[in-house]
């Protein structure tokens, strides 16, 4: 058997059709949300892909944490369903209250696209599992307003819970200057929530899971196949 | 507030002796009388404000239609083009059942008014006239020219350029996968924005802009209209009627990419339904050119109440309803049965949508207002039938001079740290130096399908999952080669775009352009431009790579001071198995560095002339396109033999540049040695045509010298690639991290 997880398309969504190969790639079955629609058709996962909801306005994520499926998806993230945000998703997630924070706009003031190295910081996520404990992987980043922040209070909730998903090397750590991108604070960049089934990132694992496209690297499978073999083996 | 009657037809067939400001639009006394002429009587307001902006020069291509019909003419057989010139974009065959459409056109002059919106609206304008073919856009591309990288006004103009671009594209979700960037003092105040997209589609998918069917519906759909970009509009507008609203607007329209991307979605899924007979985006002189277009390529007439317009503001004329150059409108002929159907994908998207008119038995264009008729013309006349200039162009006088200034006369290196010191100063120059700064502000990912990305040679997508079918798409043009010789100077560009797509193991199939040059009406830039268009067919003709559609550019030009010549030419090619793509990056150290094609000493219009000694002058380097076409079957054979791991073609800058930059994307250095016949400068800076430099494995060696002794195609070796430095034997050795740190930080210093 496998796994049907379901992929949000919002208006102004654009990787949703990536996430969607993605999720095939590694061996599971996409399956089509739409924002409007309250059914989730009985997915076993849900992602809410990168792009534009409603073009950013009002705040990134704002408008779109308040669809019809949204209202479906924070219910059954509550009970357990795992949910992985994406960039856009992320931002919705933050907005939805389903992870704490949110996300300013990048510190140099400009979209940033580039191959970004990441530390998995925990493994122990429904998204995590198939990375190692603080291995280094790169996977795409863009976007405009990736820059995490949380007050004090959460952030040291976040870190000694280990609720940091994935950091970004610090400036020093860093070789080559792919450091932290944007200014987030602690080197942020995706967290998970208590209970380790909804995770949120700004990088794009879904354009990491064939040698020959984007990067040429394969670092972002893992989200999937984790995912999957958690719920196979469910 | 009083109002002057409705200019109905009615109303100028009575008032005859009315004057209007014909002239404030942009007519000539000529084409006014012309339309008096045509119409048997003095136009409506309405109709003068459809004339006069689709007889513009953007619109009509009245100064550059005698030349550019050289591209029909001189066209190859082709069987490849499955749609030609004259359609929103051209269609090309690729194989597997699967079209490509792509196209270049200009933003220029917006987006040196307000960079940010006048660069974002190229993107959109572009892509919606890949939608109207009927296909999904893949991809992007931007050919920029600006002033000199230190200019304090390129630092205004770029950036804002490019988070236009980057905003605006980013936005819909589509992949930037190539173009330039290109720094010269004759673009300060008239910096050069081009966007180019691609589009695929299934062949049965191929839409057409053509209204037919009588009693079918037209609707438009997308943004409101507004009064954005109206320009002589509003002339007319404040001198027939009232002078109390707001009628003092931006000229340049404003964008909204998330609209843009419902547009693109909706069309789409209306398209996959077969709801759509015709279609067309509104985009320079708007609803007038999408309505008169429409009717004129189909075989009946249309009828079209302005009153359904949805409009953003109540206040506007029918005039400027008509000339609104909002953003993000489409307009789709649709049978009367599928109409609820259509309407129903739009709101799906929360896409407003309004059935606007419809096909008449006819053969007039009649659009109503308030009940009056306000527009009655044959649709042709306003579409197709514009004035054609015969405008007359002569050899500048200063050409000779210019060419006899002969750059084999500068001054060269002399000792082995002057080389080296001048290869520095090579790499690190704002036109050769790295402009991640610029591209990492644009999205590569976006679809997961881009194989290929700038700073590559073309950038390649696949649009197969299961074959890995793929389509590449280079962009090129070189204003100083063109100065110096124009005829030439356009070969060149197509050359290099041709052999671009050939580096990277795909097959060049067709051609668009976007032909940008000064004024018209001087005569010297005249003689440019027909010679460059004569260059380019003929060039086209002898590559087998028909034109398929391309845009001009004309009032590039600042009083007397024009642009260089620039003509962008693009290359599609198309490549059976990505997998078997060549990137620019050495791959692994102990391949073998080839030449191949002939370096002789040629430095007019050189990047070397222009860093070293910021001198132009001679002429540029001699074209051969059969030597191209040679070298283009070479690199694509050994790309899907596997006999090369990269390749990078030769062009601006010559070899040592090329080098330079497959040893940075690689990680991995080079040791070069001089082939005999030459010397170490001209090996390093010539910038001789028809060469590229691949890597070949050492277990490739022997077939891939077989293949080029077979053909005819000089190959020589010149060194391998090997350790962290990027050495001439004997010469000099510059360490990669201190060619990175010069090739990579020249840009964020201008610029950030």
């Amino acid at each position: 058997m496998t796994a049907r997880i379901g992929v949000v398309t919002f208006p102004g969504s654009l990787d949703d059709r990536d996430t969607q190969r993605a999720i095939r790639v590694a061996g599971a079955e996409p399956v089509a949300l739409w924002h409007k629609d309250k059914d989730l058709k009985q997915v076993d996962a849900v992602v809410l892909p990168g792009g534009f909801s409603y073009g950013d306005y009002l705040r990134a994520g704002a408008i779109s944490r308040f669809s019809p499926v949204m209202e479906s998806v924070i219910e059954q993230a509550r009970a357990g369903l795992p949910v992985l945000g994406i960039c856009n998703g992320f931002q919705i997630l933050t907005e939805a209250h389903l992870l704490p924070g949110g996300m300013l706009g990048n510190d140099h003031l400009h979209f940033i696209c580039r191959d970004q190295k990441l530390r998995v910081e925990n493994a122990d996520t429904a998204w995590t599992s198939d990375y190692e404990q603080g291995q280094e992987i790169h996977i795409p980043l863009k976007n405009m307003d990736g820059r995490y922040v949380a007050d004090r209070y959460t952030l040291d909730k976040l870190e000694a819970e280990g609720l940091v998903a994935f950091r970004y090397l610090a400036h020093g750590e860093a070789d080559d200057g792919y450091g932290n991108p944007n200014g987030s604070l602690n080197d942020i960049a995706g967290i998970t929530n208590e209970a380790g089934n909804v995770v949120g990132l700004m990088p794009h694992p879904e354009h990491a899971v064939e040698p020959l496209i984007g990067t040429g690297r394969t670092d972002g499978l893992p989200f999937f196949t984790s995912i999957l073999k958690k719920l196979v083996n469910a | 507030m009083s109002r002057t009657p409705l200019d109905t037809v009615e109303h100028a067939t009575a008032t005859p002796d009315v004057e209007l400001p014909w002239a404030e639009l942009g007519l000539k006394k000529d084409e006014y009388e012309r339309v008096v002429e045509i119409l048997g009587r003095r136009p409506t307001g309405a109709e003068l404000a459809m004339y006069s902006v689709m007889w513009s020069e953007h619109c009509s291509y009245k100064s550059s239609k005698v030349h550019l019909r050289q591209f029909g003419e001189k066209a190859p057989e082709n069987d490849a083009l499955l749609v030609g010139i004259g359609e929103n974009a051209g269609v090309v065959d690729v194989g597997q059942g699967y079209a490509v459409t792509f196209k270049v056109e200009s933003h220029n002059h917006p987006s040196y008014v307000e960079p940010y919106q006048g660069a974002a609206t190229g993107v959109g304008g572009i892509v919606r006239d890949i939608i109207a073919m009927g296909a999904r856009p893949v991809a992007v591309v931007d050919p920029l020219r600006f002033g000199a990288a230190d200019h304090p006004d390129t630092k205004r103009v770029l950036p804002g350029v490019v988070a236009g671009i980057g905003g605006y594209g980013n936005c819909l979700g589509l992949p930037n996968i190539g173009g330039e960037v290109v720094f010269d003092p004759c673009y300060q105040g008239n910096p050069l924005v081009n966007a180019g997209c691609i589009g695929v589609m299934r062949h049965e998918d191929i839409h057409l802009a053509k209204a037919s069917g009588a009693g079918n519906k037209v609707i438009l759909y997308g943004a409101r209209t507004g009064g954005d970009g109206i320009g002589g509009a509003s002339i007319l507008a404040s001198e027939t009627f009232d002078d109390a609203k707001p009628s003092k607007r931006p000229a340049v329209q404003v964008g909204d990419p998330f609209q843009e991307k419902l547009l693109i979605e909706c069309t789409l899924e209306a398209f996959r339904e077969k709801l759509v007979v015709g279609i067309q985006d509104l985009g320079a002189a708007g609803l007038s050119c999408a309505t008169s277009e429409l009717a004129s390529n189909g075989s009946g007439g249309m009828r079209v109440t302005l009153d359904d317009v949805p409009l953003r503001d109540s206040t506007l004329s029918p005039e400027e309803i008509l000339m609104s150059e909002s953003q993000e409108r489409m307009c789709a002929v649709v049978e009367p049965e599928k109409v609820d159907r259509f309407l129903e994908i739009c709101e799906k998207w929360d896409v407003i949508a309004t059935v606007i008119g419809e096909v008449t038995d006819g053969d007039r264009l009649e659009i109503f207002w308030h009940g009056g008729k306000i527009v009655d013309v044959d649709p042709r006349t306003v579409a197709h039938e514009g004035p054609t200039y015969e405008r007359p162009y002569a050899r500048p006088e200063w050409q000779d001079a210019l060419q006899a200034d002969d750059a084999g006369k500068l001054p060269r290196p002399q000792t082995a740290d002057e080389l080296r010191d001048q290869v520095l100063k090579l790499v690190a120059s704002p036109n050769q130096a790295s402009k991640k700064w610029i591209t990492s502000q644009y999205d590569h990912f976006v679809q997961g399908n881009t194989v290929l990305a700038q700073p590559e040679d073309s950038g390649m997508i696949r649009i197969d999952e299961e074959t890995g079918l793929g389509v590449a798409l280079a962009t090129d043009g070189n204003g100083r080669y063109t100065k110096l010789d124009p005829y030439t100077g356009a070969q060149l560009a197509l050359a290099e775009a041709y052999r671009n797509v050939a580096t990277t193991g795909a097959k060049p199939l067709a051609v668009s352009d976007c032909l940008n040059f000064g004024s018209p009406e001087d005569p010297a830039v005249m003689w440019q431009f027909a010679e460059a268009v004569r260059g380019l067919a003929d060039g086209c003709r002898r590559l087998g790579t028909p034109v398929t559609g391309g845009n001009v550019s004309l009032y590039n030009q600042t009083g007397e001071a024009a642009i260089h010549p620039t003509p962008v030419v693009a290359v599609l090619g198309v490549i059976d198995d990505v997998a078997r793509r060549t990137p620019v990056a050495f791959q692994e150290e102990g391949q073998l560095l080839y030449l191949l094609g002939d370096t002789r000493e040629e430095f007019g219009g050189s990047a070397w002339s222009q860093v070293v000694h910021d001198h132009l002058g001679g002429l540029p380097p001699k074209v051969d396109l059969e030597r191209e076409r040679l070298l283009a079957e070479i690199l694509i054979a050994a790309s899907r033999d596997g006999m090369i791991d990269s390749a990078h073609d030769l062009s601006d800058g010559g070899l040592i540049q090329a080098v330079v930059e497959s040893a940075l994307l690689g990680g991995k250095g080079a040791r070069l040695v001089v082939p005999d016949g030459l010397d170490a400068f001209t090996f390093l800076f010539s910038e001789s045509a028809g060469r590229a430099v691949v890597a070949v494995p050492r277990s490739e060696e022997v077939r891939f010298n077989d293949m080029c002794g077979a053909r005819g195609l000089p190959a020589t070796r010149i060194g391998v690639v090997d350790g962290d430095a990027v050495e001439l034997q004997g010469e000099f050795a510059l360490p990669l991290a201190q060619l990175r740190t010069a090739h990579d930080e020249t840009i964020p210093a201008l610029l950030a």
